[in-house]
């Protein structure tokens, strides 16, 4: 029977590998995730017949109570999976994410309590946590703690921000510091762990773990938020890996390490496609205590257009790039902006998309929302392959993004976003904006582009906006 | 049970082996990537279904039974996420010319 489960997680493993490698191929992607699905399910089941579990003294029971637990958090999580927009999937995955992390803590947590009320009663003078585990298992049980625990509060603060629950930015004053001490006191603490049998001091370390996820996430700005997600998504993975070593799973240590290390890889080209380093993205977020007021030093006006000029302005251009942000996404338009795609091809204009390695709220988030709107691929350019095409360009028209577009990040120092690569919008012959008001962007940061002579502005609700946009071409 | 070096080539390889499922994806795909990396670690259920299954206390089981709970949610959200950005990407269409990350 053993020989069958340990087979069975290694198929499941395999499984998983192979999933995640066609998933990162826009062909094979969706075959990827059934292949890890079937993995997915073919460990769970083979657990149920763990004679551990079987001959366990109260079996019954806790066999009950594992289905119970599956149907309350699977049944919830199916729900609200299949229930969530596409424009809230990040916060979806932060908060999965949190919840994986939280049982890798759990895990430990039963671990640890099992070895101190081991220690307590054993007779042979083993009395600390590394005497009853050994120094390995000990070590990577703790390890996983910390880690899976910051990871499981951390989540739910960032799903929380990103969901706009919480605006929070700081709770205490010189929060940085307060967080170091705070981590020098869970390491502290973790070490303590190692070298005794406590219960208390246990529970003490989860306390202090959870309250430091939650403060480290607390100041990082918006902007940011992706690059966090990834990073407790990496750190989630890590700490599975770990508690699969403390129970000699080979399935969780495989998938989780993998999940770690393509988790900290894709954080790195996340932090790098925004021009942050995942130091800064903890020590100094954008926008949260120093945002540039409206207007500052930026010199002229906004100049407004109606969509019957805009509409005109399009249909006779002989090139249109179109520049989707995350406000596009929130206002629902991008059906309507492909529909006023296909009218414009019909009047022989070339439309193209440009998109952001951060538009939307993650990278290739935008990708799938423009997919989800029946975009084809080949209309969708990446930054490096479209920014030259706008100084041949009559329109380009941003529509709910921002800060992918703000010159200053090119020319002006002092700016926040001063290093961030942009698109070139600005390169374009006219630039037409549309934008609910007059306000910053997700970095709080102004946008002189906005007031640039070649710019107009078309101000509404983004769905409207392209509506009239699409009115307005017909009519031509 | 895996044990010592055994332990240290697993860690290691599976670490590589992560690596290198990531430098290939194009960037339209890390959304959904990260999400599917989201879905695997959901393999924590099997551990916390683990842990819950040889609870002895009380104690353990409400430990454990908030384990499973989570795990599920983790395993379960993760796939549901996943698989629905993934049906966007209909494998009939055309791939676009220039995605190299």
């Amino acid at each position: 029977m053993d020989m069958i489960i340990q087979a069975s997680y290694l198929i499941a493993a395999v499984l998983f590998i192979l999933g995640l490698k066609q998933m990162s191929s826009p062909v094979t992607a969706r075959r990827g995730i059934l292949w890890a699905g079937a993995g997915m399910v073919l460990a769970t089941l083979v657990t149920f017949m763990t004679p551990e579990v079987i001959d366990s003294a109260q079996a019954s029971t806790n066999i009950m109570l594992i289905i119970v637990a599956i149907a309350i958090g699977g049944g919830y999580a199916w729900y609200s999976g299949r229930k969530v927009a596409m424009t809230d999937m990040p916060q979806m995955i932060a908060m999965y994410n949190g919840m994986g992390g939280g049982a890798a803590a759990a895990i430990a947590a039963v671990e640890l309590l099992k070895a101190s009320s081991e220690a307590a009663v054993d007779p042979s003078g083993a009395t600390t946590i590394a005497s009853v585990l050994g120094t390995d298992v000990a070590i990577l049980a703790i390890l996983g703690a910390v880690i899976g625990t910051i990871s499981f509060s951390g989540s739910i603060i960032a799903w929380a921000k990103l969901d706009g629950r919480l605006s929070l930015s700081r709770i205490l004053p010189k929060q940085h510091l307060v967080n170091a001490v705070l981590a020098i006191a869970t390491v502290g603490f973790a070490i303590a762990i190692y070298f005794s049998a406590d219960i208390n001091t246990i529970i003490i370390f989860f306390v202090l773990a959870l309250i430091l996820g939650v403060f480290i996430t607390v100041p990082v700005g918006g902007a940011d938020m992706p690059v966090i997600i990834s990073l407790f998504n990496a750190l989630t993975g890590l700490a599975v890996g770990f508690e699969g070593y403390v129970l000699g799973n080979a399935a969780m240590i495989i998938a989780g390490i993998v999940v770690g290390s393509a988790g900290s890889l894709l954080t790195q080209l996340m932090a790098k496609a925004m021009n942050r380093s995942v130091f800064n993205v903890f020590f100094a977020g954008v926008g949260t205590d120093a945002a540039a007021p409206a207007g500052d030093g930026i010199e002229g006006v906004m100049k407004e257009i109606q969509a019957q000029d805009a509409g005109i302005l399009m249909a006779f251009a002989s090139q249109v790039i179109i520049i989707p942000g995350y406000g596009m996404a929130v206002a629902q338009a991008q059906h309507k902006i492909w529909e006023l795609t296909q009218i414009l091809n019909e009047k022989g204009v070339s439309v193209k998309f440009a998109i952001h390695p951060v538009a939307g709220r993650m990278p290739g988030h935008m990708n799938v929302l423009l997919a989800e709107a029946g975009v084809p691929y080949d209309k969708i350019y990446d930054m490096d392959d479209v920014n030259a095409d706008f100084k041949n360009t009559t329109v380009a028209l941003v529509i709910g993004a921002n800060d992918v577009v703000n010159p200053s990040a090119k020319n002006d120092s002092s700016s926040p976003l001063y290093g961030m690569p942009i698109l070139n919008a600005f390169e374009a012959e006219n630039v037409i904006v549309i934008k609910r008001g007059r306000g910053t962007g997700f970095s709080g940061v102004e946008n002189p582009l906005f007031f640039a002579d070649n710019t107009k502005m078309l101000f509404g609700d983004g769905q409207k906006a392209a509506s009239e946009l699409i009115q307005a071409v017909k009519e031509l | 049970m895996i044990e010592g070096l055994a332990a240290i080539y697993i860690f290691m390889l599976a670490g590589f082996t992560g690596y290198e499922i990531i430098s290939k994806v194009p960037v339209i795909l890390h959304t959904p990537l990260m999400s599917g990396s989201n879905f695997v670690h959901g393999i924590v259920l099997v551990g916390a279904m683990f842990a819950l299954g040889i609870a002895e206390t009380t104690t353990q089981q409400i430990i454990g039974f908030i384990a499973v709970l989570l795990g599920a949610g983790n395993a379960v959200g993760g796939y549901v996420v996943t698989e629905r950005m993934l049906e966007m990407f209909n494998p009939s269409k055309k791939k676009t010319s220039g995605e190299e990350s």
